[in-house]
């Protein structure tokens, strides 16, 4: 073997050469890591040796700056058998059985090709589900775009253009693989424009016994390749300009990965299918996400505390020419790295085979913790494999509170309030803004059925799969007001796990742990920082509250365009377990002559316009002070809650989140018309309607009380429901009048539900056509 | 299972991604004997009936079901129906039998060129055949649906033939036509009556947790032809 400084057969810089151009800093690279890497090999790196270092240490890969704050989560808890750190968090529900899930972000890509960007985002997640040995049963989406009319965007035309492609890319991607898309949640803003947000969550369920880790153990060991063929695609994303590779023939591909749901589909079976019933061969299997073959290859060999020797001629190639560099970077789909048991190679080919794939052995695990690749009888790199993962570098960096806050605070958001003359108009508008309006025009092109599992399918606060061969049901949903981070980074925090566990609740289930998906502007902005530390502490406090461990996330950092970045918007995904599906509850009323109840915290329905819908839409911006939530109190409530729906005192449940009481007490009433299709169809919904009498002035209709629920009862119920639930307070019925009647100390509201559904129920699709 | 259980096929191709639910269905919620047979196989050999389960086979890539028709064991399915034997296929199974020729017409792309999946309304068209003996003609039924290309086609030749014989199983009740499938056509038989093809899902409407099982007769009636 040649040297490692010797370079590869294309004309690739030097060692020197890498040092002297500064090449590494195109890769996002700085002096100061690349001098630190250069220590830590004790020699100068190769170009394929810094690209490795680079990407390796690149914030996506290692989290270099927002570890510090991840470490504050908790992340411990009875049930948790799986926290942060492999492919996805497992909880224990029970009956051998248990829940994984993890949300990811694929926000730049969905900005650049909104459709594969997407569809990847669902290939990704999947592959984390189903490499810790676990059926995806479920995903979720949570997105964010800018605004659809033309008066609040800046190019309202390409917004509708991602959001049209983004949702055909889910679908594509989802409906092919036959996982289903049960829920998530889409807002609208014009922070978003530049930038929107593709978040993807994904559930899958588990036999305990089946888990798997993420390891390349016992030296001799085989590493196999398996899945799609490896190509230029997704090489240091879009950091890497053309001009800087490749003078002759070979020039460099879009940055963007293009998703093939057919070959992820083959990719879970045969997974699963070594996984069920040939473990015995299997030491540990890792899905190649970003930075591809390094990034889980290396992860592979630090977990095991092992080497690795990978063969890079030996790994199937779908271009011509790959260098060494490309080859580790590359972020093409659907693949997966195996550690096998030596001498047993074969039979995983086998596997694969039947299925259509290849599976091809490509190195094998050594003892000696170094990460060594050869190509083309070369020794391409030589690094200790703790170099690249466990001592990447971790940053401390500065935060200070943002100049945005103190001007936001100045700001008096009661004077929403004035603007609020006619409520029954209000309520009309808020019901026809994106954010508040059905999004069926949306989930209406997902399937939400395939795997025969789902309860409630999207359009409810919660999304419900059964679990089969039990009593049990999960409940799963997305949630992050970012208006109220950018208000108040810590109340904001607090308030989007609230909202969650808010979700989780109303669907009758109790609360068992979160995932996360940190979006956030440039981390080198000390305002920035002081966004993502005082959300994390937000959210760290309510996760102590509900009980409710983080148990894997993701960050997603630079959703910035022209320095300008989006709300900081971290997306709380949830899972809640139900112990019997008797409990599964939604937000529909189902049967008039029901008593209705708000039940809320020992303050009531508060002024919270602080960044609310209303103000926004009233006002045209948001501002305020947000008021502080009791997460004592919210639980209180949402314990309460818990016992009446076991109990079978409650018929309906929803909770009160954007637009109000006014708007929770609405969507109760619309139900679903029998063209919908939710499975929970109503033939008395088209004449449902509400007849209640709050004792608040017209504006608190729409005021966003954190911690807040609508609930219908039985009226032969009613009593046990009040002993049960004391705080409760009673506010009229459900009516077979069809009409919405709100008393207020004011004019109230009263509107024909059925004219109040066709604006919430129509605004979307004819603000995107 | 008792030797007298009829027993079940359920095909796979790769990129089924609905056989699981058939055979959820028909094994676990209706009881019978019924086990996967991939696309590769070359014997049906032991199987009272064929059920074709919906997805993506082969990613959808090229025209929905044009390369599965082509799989090995399509040729034994062609065998089996021929014989008088039953063949469903549902959704993708449906678009599998057309393009194979074992059932009149095409399914095109949905007028609204949208995925669509929603609960259904659809009415039995006929209740005399084996799938269906267990309605009653102009039964509603609530059944869901997924799908981008169901728009179901034939001449006007073939819908007078389709009519004549009494082909046509199931419609869309009207007004509720999903994909704008011709006479609001949701599933038709071949002549013979012994293969059945229907967009709408049945096995995904057999249990009532999931929000109707007004899919469970269509099981009934088959398990009864076949005892």
């Amino acid at each position: 073997m040649k040297s490692t400084n010797a370079s590869a057969a294309t004309a690739e810089p030097t060692a020197e050469e890498v040092r002297d151009t500064k090449i590494y800093r195109n890769w996002s690279m700085t002096d100061a890591e690349y001098e630190r890497a250069v220590g830590m090999l004790g020699r100068l790196p190769n170009y394929t040796e810094a690209g490795l270092f680079a990407v390796m240490w690149s914030e996506h890969c290692c989290y270099k700056s927002s570890t510090p704050i991840l470490k504050t989560f908790p992340t411990k808890g009875p049930r948790v058998l799986q926290g942060p750190g492999e492919g996805a968090g497992i909880v224990d529900i029970g009956n051998g059985k248990a829940v994984v899930f993890k949300a990811e972000s694929h926000n730049h890509p969905s900005a650049v090709e909104p459709f594969e960007g997407a569809a990847t985002g669902v290939g990704g997640i999947l592959r984390d589900i189903f490499s810790m040995g676990a059926r995806p049963v479920a995903v979720l989406d949570s997105l964010r775009f800018g605004e659809l009319d033309a008066a609040h965007a800046k190019d309202v035309d390409r917004n509708k253009f991602l959001v049209d492609q983004v949702v055909a890319g889910i679908s594509s991607y989802g409906n092919c693989i036959g996982v289903p898309t049960v829920g998530g949640e889409t807002e609208f803003d014009a922070c978003y424009e530049g930038n929107p947000l593709v978040n993807v969550m994904c559930v899958g369920l588990i036999d305990v016994k089946d888990i798997q880790k993420g390891r390349a153990a016992g030296a001799g060991n085989s590493i196999m390749y398996v899945g799609a063929t490896t190509g230029r695609d997704g090489i240091h994303g879009a950091t890497f300009a053309s001009e800087e590779f490749g003078e002759g023939n070979e020039t460099q591909r879009s940055a963007v990965q293009v998703g093939d749901p057919f070959m992820e589909k083959q990719l879970v079976e045969a997974c699963l299918d070594v996984i069920h019933n040939h473990n015995d061969i299997l030491v540990g299997i890792q899905d190649m996400g970003a930075a591809g073959l390094v990034s889980s290859s290396a992860e592979m060999a630090s977990k095991a505390g092992t080497g690795l020797y990978l063969k890079l001629d030996d790994v199937p190639q779908r271009e011509t020419n790959m260098t060494p560099y490309e080859m580790m970077l590359s972020e093409s789909q659907e693949r997966m790295l195996l550690c096998v048991r030596a001498g047993h190679e074969e039979e995983i080919t086998k596997i694969f085979t039947a299925y259509g794939l290849d599976a091809v052995t490509i190195g094998k695990v050594t003892d000696d913790g170094k990460y060594t690749l050869e190509h083309k009888g070369q020794i391409v790199a030589d690094i200790p494999v703790r170099a690249l993962t466990d001592d990447a570098p971790e940053y401390h960096l500065p935060d200070t509170e943002p100049a945005r806050l103190a001007g936001l605070h100045a700001t008096d958001a009661s004077a929403a309030a004035l603007h609020i003359t006619n409520p029954s108009e209000t309520f009309l508008k808020l019901l026809a803004s994106p954010t508040i309006a059905s999004k069926e025009h949306i989930w209406h092109t997902y399937d939400s059925q395939v795997l025969t599992n789902t309860v409630i399918r999207p359009g409810s606060d919660a999304a419900v799969i059964r679990v089969r061969d039990t009593e049990t049901a999960l409940a799963m949903t997305t949630d992050c007001n970012g208006r109220y981070i950018y208000l108040d980074p810590e109340i904001g925090g607090k308030i989007a796990v609230a909202e969650a566990a808010n979700n989780i609740v109303a669907s009758g289930a109790t609360p068992l742990a979160i995932t996360d998906c940190l979006n956030y502007g440039s981390p080198e902005n000390p305002e920035v920082m002081y966004d993502l530390k005082r959300s994390a502490a937000g959210i760290s406090e309510a996760c102590r509250t509900f009980e409710t461990p983080v148990i894997s996330g993701n960050v997603s950092l630079y959703n910035e365009t022209s320095h300008e970045a989006v709300y900081p918007t971290p997306m709380i995904g949830m899972v809640g377990l139900m112990e019997h599906t008797d409990h599964i509850t939604t937000q529909d009323f189902t049967t008039a002559g029901d008593a209705v109840y708000l039940l809320s915290g020992s303050q009531g329905i508060r002024p919270d316009f602080a960044g609310s819908e209303v103000q926004k839409l009233t006002t045209g911006s948001i501002g305020g002070v947000l008021a502080d939530v009791d997460l004592d109190d919210i639980k209180k409530t949402q314990d309460a809650l818990l016992t009446a729906i076991r109990a079978g005192l409650v018929n309906s449940a929803h909770d009160v989140s954007e637009g109000g009481v006014a708007v929770a007490l609405a969507e109760s009433a619309f139900g679903f018309d029998s063209k919908s299709g939710t499975g929970r169809n109503n033939p008395q919904a088209d004449v449902l309607g509400v007849d209640v009498n709050l004792d608040i002035d017209d504006p608190l209709l729409f005021a966003e009380t954190v911690g807040a629920f609508v609930v219908s009862v039985p009226s032969s119920k009613a009593a046990a429901f009040e002993a049960a639930v004391p705080a409760a307070t009673s506010l009229g019925r459900v009516t077979d009048d069809g009409m919405l009647t709100i008393a207020t100390r004011g004019s109230g509201i009263r509107v024909a539900t059925m004219s109040a559904k066709k604006v919430w129920k129509e605004s979307l699709a004819c603000l995107l056509n | 299972m008792s030797v007298s259980s009829p027993r079940f096929a359920v095909i796979v191709f790769p990129g089924s991604n609905c056989d699981k639910d058939l055979l959820w269905g028909i094994k676990n919620v209706a009881g019978m004997d019924a086990e996967f047979v991939r696309h590769d196989a070359t014997s049906l050999d032991g199987f009272d009936a064929v059920l074709i389960p919906g997805g993506f086979s082969y990613g959808d890539y090229l025209r929905c079901g044009a390369i599965a028709r082509f799989s090995p064991v399509m040729e034994e399915v062609r065998r089996f129906a021929e014989e008088g034997k039953p063949v469903f296929g549902t959704c993708n199974g449906f678009q599998i039998l057309c393009e194979a020729g074992l059932l009149p017409g095409v399914l095109l792309r949905n007028t609204s060129l949208r995925f669509v999946c929603e609960t259904a309304d659809v009415e039995v068209a006929n209740a005399s055949t084996r799938f269906t003996s267990e309605y009653a003609d102009g039964q509603q039924l609530r059944l869901p649906v997924a799908h981008a290309e169901g728009r179901y086609t034939v001449t006007d030749e073939e819908l007078a033939d389709l009519k004549a014989n009494g082909q046509i199983a199931f419609r869309y009740a009207k007004g509720h036509n999903p994909n704008g499938s011709v006479d609001d056509i949701a599933g038709v038989t071949n002549k013979a009556g012994n293969v059945l093809g229907m967009m709408p899902h049945p096995e995904r409407a057999v249990e009532k947790l999931l929000g109707s099982d007004d899919g469970l007769p269509f099981f009934t009636s088959l398990i009864n032809s076949l005892q």
